[in-house]
């Protein structure tokens, strides 16, 4: 019996390629689709674990947070050196990290701060950030690179690099008189800090003095790196700060009360709160993707009802004979759902296969170009479930059939009338 | 007296949702071991007869004894089984499953039947030798030797092929429908020698079914569809 339904599937083999081929392509949309979403969710909240606060100037909430956490987008207003301080110094707060963006070096922000941030920065399951080489700055001109950045451009330990102005990759102002020294390289997080280079705020400050209202200054007026140590560096803005609470009890009063800071108008947010506010915005894009991948799951399923169905009518031949020689007309159906299943199965392993491979390559170069780490995983309950209701439905569509198969064996009986 | 393989009386037949009668049959012997020859034009109710033997179709009223065996009592799985287990069939054309090799397609009732299965042979080996000796003494030697795919072999052969199925296990009953119509005449009197040296060989009754009276003056039995189905009168 199965050695005849293996026989009589093979001879239909190029239908039946074509129906697993369609069935596993939207196997792989489908589970793929679910995949990157976790892994882009992931991703994101990996990049703020353990920062309890995140305070900018006024402004939105995801805003904020796209551009001091994943550098993505610009800060409309800085806030004063004085404002950090005040809340550096209050009684709850454990520790902060100044942030000073604004600045890039070829297509890479670079990113001002002190030595708080090496030692509180969180990423993943609270995993400190860690040196492959060198150290942490310690000079107004030295530089800590993420992993990204010295792997893209090459850099090693003591490398020269020049910092531009402005966000862009292609940059026309650049602080061409005053170059960086690389001191140090992060190991690779996942995150966007693979992405980032780090200087002192003081670094940032030096970059910029003597420039008028973001313009470079006049030939010769510039002064030489020498003449800018002996100046007073202390940073005068920062564009925003991560705060770690000793107790998250306090949370909520102290968003509160920055949120109401009289001296300046600020905006201090949970990264928790502005992260499910962009699952929120981004849901339904994800339903209308899933939405989609559903269709083109039914499609493929659809065609395999059709190939089941036209197929049926060249194979009334092959009912007959096997009626001939004893088959009820209920063996002869439960060949179609049989068949069904089988090719759905298969479909869902091809798939399966198809998306792991996929995954596999596309990983590394995923994380390389878009800092998204997608995790490999066995798959989930709810892919599990997924694919229980594509079985499921494959049954129902080979059901189809098989009652037509059904009804057609009882009436053509031994004998087919051409 | 040995039981009658075939015993109808009274059998009407008419389809369910036209109402139309097809069959109505006083009477209908065939007994072992005979060679009968079934003849009538299509629309004779042929078919039907076949059907409601093979227990495809159920007779709405009367008597339908295949070996002693009244079908309409069995149920429909056990009609399938009875159907495998007493009756070879061989048909007009494309008898054969074109993804099997011919001694598969010869074998496929031992796969439904395990009365002709035991019958054929106790081991796999000495069903494959019976279905080979059939194959064989049906003059098939030269393409199972070459392992031929069924679809490369002549619409004569094929036939042979069809009636070794029909014969292995040695069914009671070999129910042959138009087999020569797609022959030649020459070709049609040696096929029905080999068949009828066969079904003696293995003590089958053959009922054989043909519009072509032609080849009626080879059988000793004849029976006129047109006759006994009083419908069409």
């Amino acid at each position: 019996m199965l050695n005849l339904f293996i026989r009589s599937l093979w001879n239909r083999r190029s239908t039946a390629v074509l129906t697993i081929f369609s069935i596993s392509i939207s196997v792989t949309l489908l589970i793929g689709v679910e995949n990157i979403r976790k892994g882009v969710r992931t991703s994101f909240s990996s990049a703020v674990s353990g920062t309890d606060i995140i305070v900018g100037a006024r402004g939105g909430s995801l805003q904020l947070l796209l551009y001091s956490i994943f550098r993505i987008g610009n800060a409309t207003n800085n806030l004063s050196w004085e404002s950090y301080n005040e809340f550096h110094n209050d009684k709850r707060v454990k520790w902060t990290i100044p942030i000073s963006l604004g600045d890039s070096h070829r297509g890479f922000r670079v990113l001002g701060t002190n030595q708080e941030y090496f030692k509180h920065f969180r990423y993943g399951s609270k995993n400190k950030l860690e040196f492959s080489r060198g150290q942490s700055f310690s000079k107004v001109f030295d530089v800590v690179i993420g992993s990204e950045v010295a792997i893209k451009l090459n850099y090693r330990l003591n490398e020269k690099i020049i910092i531009a102005h402005g966000t862009g990759r292609k940059s026309f102002l650049k602080h061409d008189d005053r170059p960086f020294k690389v001191v140090g390289i992060l190991k690779p997080t996942g995150t966007p800090v693979d992405q980032s280079l780090h200087v002192s705020l003081e670094g940032i400050t030096a970059m910029h003095i003597d420039w008028e209202s973001g313009a470079p200054p006049m030939e010769g007026e510039s002064l030489s790196s020498a003449d800018i140590l002996k100046l007073d560096l202390k940073p005068e803005e920062i564009t925003s700060f991560l705060i770690g609470l000793k107790s998250k009890i306090h949370a909520f009063s102290l968003q509160r009360q920055i949120n109401s800071f009289k001296e300046e108008p600020l905006s201090a947010i949970m990264p928790g709160v502005a992260l499910q506010e962009l699952w929120n915005l981004l849901r339904t894009a994800e339903v209308g993707l899933r939405i989609i991948t559903w269709f083109v799951l039914f499609a493929g399923l659809l065609g395999m009802m059709t190939s089941l169905l036209s197929g049926l009518n060249e194979r009334r031949r092959e009912m007959a004979i096997l009626r001939s020689v004893g088959a009820g007309p209920g063996t002869i159906s439960f060949l179609l759902i049989f068949e069904a299943i089988f090719l759905t199965l298969v479909g869902i392993l091809f798939g399966l296969l198809f998306l792991y491979i996929t995954l596999f390559v596309s990983q590394p170069l995923l994380e390389a170009y878009f800092g998204l780490f997608i995790p490999i995983q066995p798959p989930s309950v709810k892919d599990l479930i997924i694919l229980g209701v594509i079985i499921l439905n494959g049954m129902l569509m080979g059901l189809i059939p098989a009652l037509r198969a059904y009804r057609q064996s009882l009436s053509d009986g031994m004998t087919i009338r051409l | 007296m040995a039981e009658a393989i075939l015993d109808l009386k009274n059998v009407c037949f008419s389809w369910k949702n036209s109402g139309r009668e097809l069959l109505n049959l006083p009477e209908l012997l065939v007994e072992q071991h005979e060679h009968v020859f079934l003849r009538g034009p299509s629309g004779s109710g042929k078919s039907t007869l076949l059907a409601l033997v093979g227990g495809i179709l159920v007779s709405d009223s009367g008597t339908l004894k295949v070996l002693g065996k009244e079908i309409k009592n069995l149920s429909s799985s056990s009609r399938d089984s009875f159907r495998v287990d007493h009756i070879g069939f061989i048909f007009q054309l494309f008898n054969l499953l074109p993804y099997l090799s011919i001694e598969e397609n010869v074998m496929l009732p031992l796969s439904f039947s395990k009365s002709r299965a035991e019958r054929a042979g106790k081991t796999k080996l000495e069903q494959i030798n019976e279905a080979h000796r059939l194959l064989i003494a049906l003059e098939l030697e030269e393409p199972l030797a070459e392992k031929s795919t069924v679809v490369e072999l002549s619409v004569g052969q094929q036939q042979r092929v069809a009636a070794a199925r029909a014969l292995i296990g040695n069914p009671e009953l070999v129910i042959a429908d138009e087999p020569t119509s797609a022959l030649d005449s020459d070709l049609r009197h040696s096929f029905l020698e080999l068949l009828f040296s066969e079904c003696k060989k293995s003590g089958s009754t053959l009922l054989f079914v043909s519009h072509d009276s032609s080849l009626s003056e080879l059988f000793k039995k004849v029976i006129s569809m047109n006759e006994i189905n009083i419908v069409n009168k």
